[in-house]
């Protein structure tokens, strides 16, 4: 139990699985930045993701295509569709209700947790599965430090596309429109900011790293229709690094990450799943817009 | 979301009913409910028990979410909470349903309320997420608490005995409780006439303006909490005693999203929403059996996508209801009648 060397290995798997939560983290953000719609769907969607992925890749194995090839095809038809999904989610579900209270925003995030859901166990069935993984299972030794490289190569991976689309919003020309939309949609659409193209750049991008992050967790865990209420604890994520702020979403995922093994590392296996959301309670009550959060001011 | 209270006079407002339609209506209603065992079959019986059940819960969200403006994504879980006191303190104290009920009313409120805090510094988005948070960290301890709970076997408890009748027939259960549904929904439209349900109205339509002009928010909020999940700790303590067997399953995620599809179809902030949500919600299920009855010679094995089927169908209700008809059911059935009652001339 309390073992050194077991205690930072189990450090090094949540610090790997932070960088998951992150990818899954900044789909939320890049959502709640541009159309101040909370997605708690979200989770839903990764897991429509990593179902893709499942079709995709198991079409291409019953015709005994070679490994690389597999990925090469199944992988950007996984993120083409998930485009797809986020395109027609945005399009028929959100616009309709663009500008309105909050409350039907939230209740049809909410409605869609159960549509995905249905619809995934209606089509592949509620039964586990296990899609053909990115990266092989083995075990690497560095010293006694047993790792995990499916593991290491997934975080690897998340972090970079993670680091990618961040420099991208940052830099480029779309990612400006985000940045301007997300401040003052009026003055942005003034402007000659295509705020609808906006609005769909943004869920096509949370569905498409939501899709690689349902990729890379499925084999970990396992794929089932329920990954999307276990993608729900993302929220925590976003929350601690304060709904709005990219780079708290980073560090706030290593944070929850590592405290979620360390959970499970002194208490047991089960508690790794309560954490998040004690978390999330704590956090709402002390400091509610996290660490790098913009304050919000209530104005009548 | 309905922004005000659009009365044309003083004696509509105080009136209970509103008019004499609507009073007939009511007293139609109740006689029809007493028939209705005698003219029915078991399972019809058991149906409507089952939809007295979740009236109440929803009645009590809808005091919640729908006039008070406080989204909850935890109100299944406060069921769970009412219905897990209930087989608890009849296990382990032996006390009877008199005394069982209310205290489990009062330990459903009293978490409830505990879970309210957060409402005093955040609201709207933040207080939908800790609500999710609390339901979460409430079934982890249905599920975890095995000396007292049972963990995932859940719990079986005997039947309430009333002057020796024991209440186990589905005519009894109907008895026992759809009284106390129609009972609830007339506390909840008394409420709504009284100082505590206006305060609650106004902290929905503008919580600040609310403060200023001399609202407590923060007791109110919490009162709104207090309610909402009183009213779900006799869902659950009904719930408990009409099925008389309960598992940690039957209140995750699943059940408040049911509650919140059922308040959005049936229509939030209405009296006569909880009721049509509530019909709504447990008609489907029967529907799509029926529907995949017919499919099963096609397919023997459609029988497994009952589960499923239901979930997307709400989740479908929810969206299509908050798009088309954000007012749900209740809102067409009055313009229904607005329309009969202006007829010839209605527009």
């Amino acid at each position: 139990m309390f073992d050194p060397i077991f205690l930072i290995e189990n450090s090094i798997t949540g610090l790997f699985s932070g960088g998951i939560y992150a990818l899954i983290g900044l789909g939320v953000v890049f959502i709640f930045r541009a159309t101040k719609v909370f997605n708690f769907a979200h989770g839903a969607v990764m897991m429509f993701g990593a179902y893709f992925y499942l079709t995709f890749s198991e079409i291409l194995i019953s015709f005994g295509s070679p490994n690389w090839l597999i990925f090469l095809i199944s992988l950007p038809l996984t993120f083409t569709a998930s485009a797809l999904l986020g395109m027609i989610i945005e399009k028929f579900l959100m616009r309709p209700m663009m500008g309105q209270h909050p409350f039907p925003l939230i209740m049809i995030t909410i409605g869609l947790i159960s549509v995905l859901e249905g619809a995934a166990a209606m089509i592949w069935t509620p039964a586990a599965q296990y899609p053909k993984p990115l990266f092989p299972l083995n075990i690497d030794f560095i010293g006694s430090l047993a790792i995990n490289r499916q593991m290491l190569f997934s975080f690897i991976l998340a972090i970079i596309i993670f680091l990618i689309i961040s420099i991208l919003f940052v830099r480029s020309r779309s990612g400006v429109a985000i940045r301007a939309t997300a401040t003052d949609q009026s003055t942005a659409a003034l402007m000659g900011i295509n705020v609808s193209g906006v609005f769909s750049l943004s869920w096509i991008i949370a569905c498409v790293t939501g899709s690689l992050a349902g990729i890379l967790l499925a084999p970990l865990n396992s794929l089932t229709p329920t990954l999307g209420i276990v993608g729900l604890s993302v929220i925590s994520v976003v929350i601690l690094g304060g709904l709005d702020s990219i780079i708290g979403v980073l560090i706030a995922a290593f944070i929850i990450g590592w405290v979620e093994s360390m959970a499970s590392h002194f208490f047991g296996g089960q508690y790794k799943e309560i954490v998040p959301y004690i978390i999330v309670l704590l956090i709402i009550i002390i400091k509610p817009h996290g660490l790098m959060g913009t304050r919000q001011i209530d104005r009548l | 979301m309905i922004i005000g209270n659009y009365k044309s006079n003083y004696n509509s407002d105080e009136s209970f009913f509103g008019d004499w339609p609507n009073k007939f209506a009511f007293i139609l209603l109740c006689l029809l409910l007493v028939l209705i065992p005698f003219i029915s079959s078991g399972y019809v019986i058991f149906l409507f028990t089952q939809v007295a059940v979740f009236i109440i819960a929803i009645v009590g969200l809808n005091i919640l979410t729908g006039y008070t403006g406080l989204v909850s994504l935890g109100h299944g879980a406060l069921v769970g909470v009412g219905a897990y006191a209930t087989a608890i303190l009849q296990s382990q104290f032996n006390l009877d349903f008199y005394i069982n009920i209310p205290l489990s009313i009062f330990i459903t409120s009293l978490v409830g309320v505990f879970f309210g805090l957060p409402s005093l510094r955040i609201r709207g988005l933040y207080l939908t997420i800790s609500t999710l948070a609390a339901s979460f960290i409430i079934i982890f301890i249905l599920r975890n608490w095995n000396s007292l709970t049972g963990g995932d076997s859940g719990l079986i408890l005997d039947p309430i005995e009333i002057f020796g009748i024991k209440i186990i027939s589905e005519n009894n259960k109907y008895f026992f409780i759809v009284p106390l549904a129609i009972l609830s929904i007339l506390f909840a439209q008394n409420l709504f006439r009284t100082r505590i349900g206006r305060a609650f109205i106004a902290i929905r339509d503008a919580d600040l303006s609310a403060e200023i002009i001399g609202v407590n928010i923060v007791k109110f909020k919490l009162m709104a909490f207090g309610l909402g999940a009183a009213y779900a700790g006799l869902a659950g303590s009904l719930w408990a005693y009409n099925f008389l067997a309960i598992l940690p399953s039957q209140f995750e995620l699943h059940l408040s999203i049911l509650f919140l599809a059922a308040l959005v179809v049936g229509g939030s902030a209405q009296t006569l929403g909880p009721v049509f949500g509530a019909f709504f919600v447990v008609i489907i299920p029967e529907l799509l059996k029926w529907a995949m009855g017919f499919l099963t010679p096609l397919n023997p094995t459609i029988m497994e996508y009952t589960a499923p089927a239901n979930s997307f169908v709400y989740g479908i209700l929810i969206i299509v209801f908050m798009i088309f008809e954000p007012m749900g059911i209740a809102s067409i059935w009055s313009r229904f009648w607005n329309y009969v009652g202006r007829w010839p001339f209605s527009p």
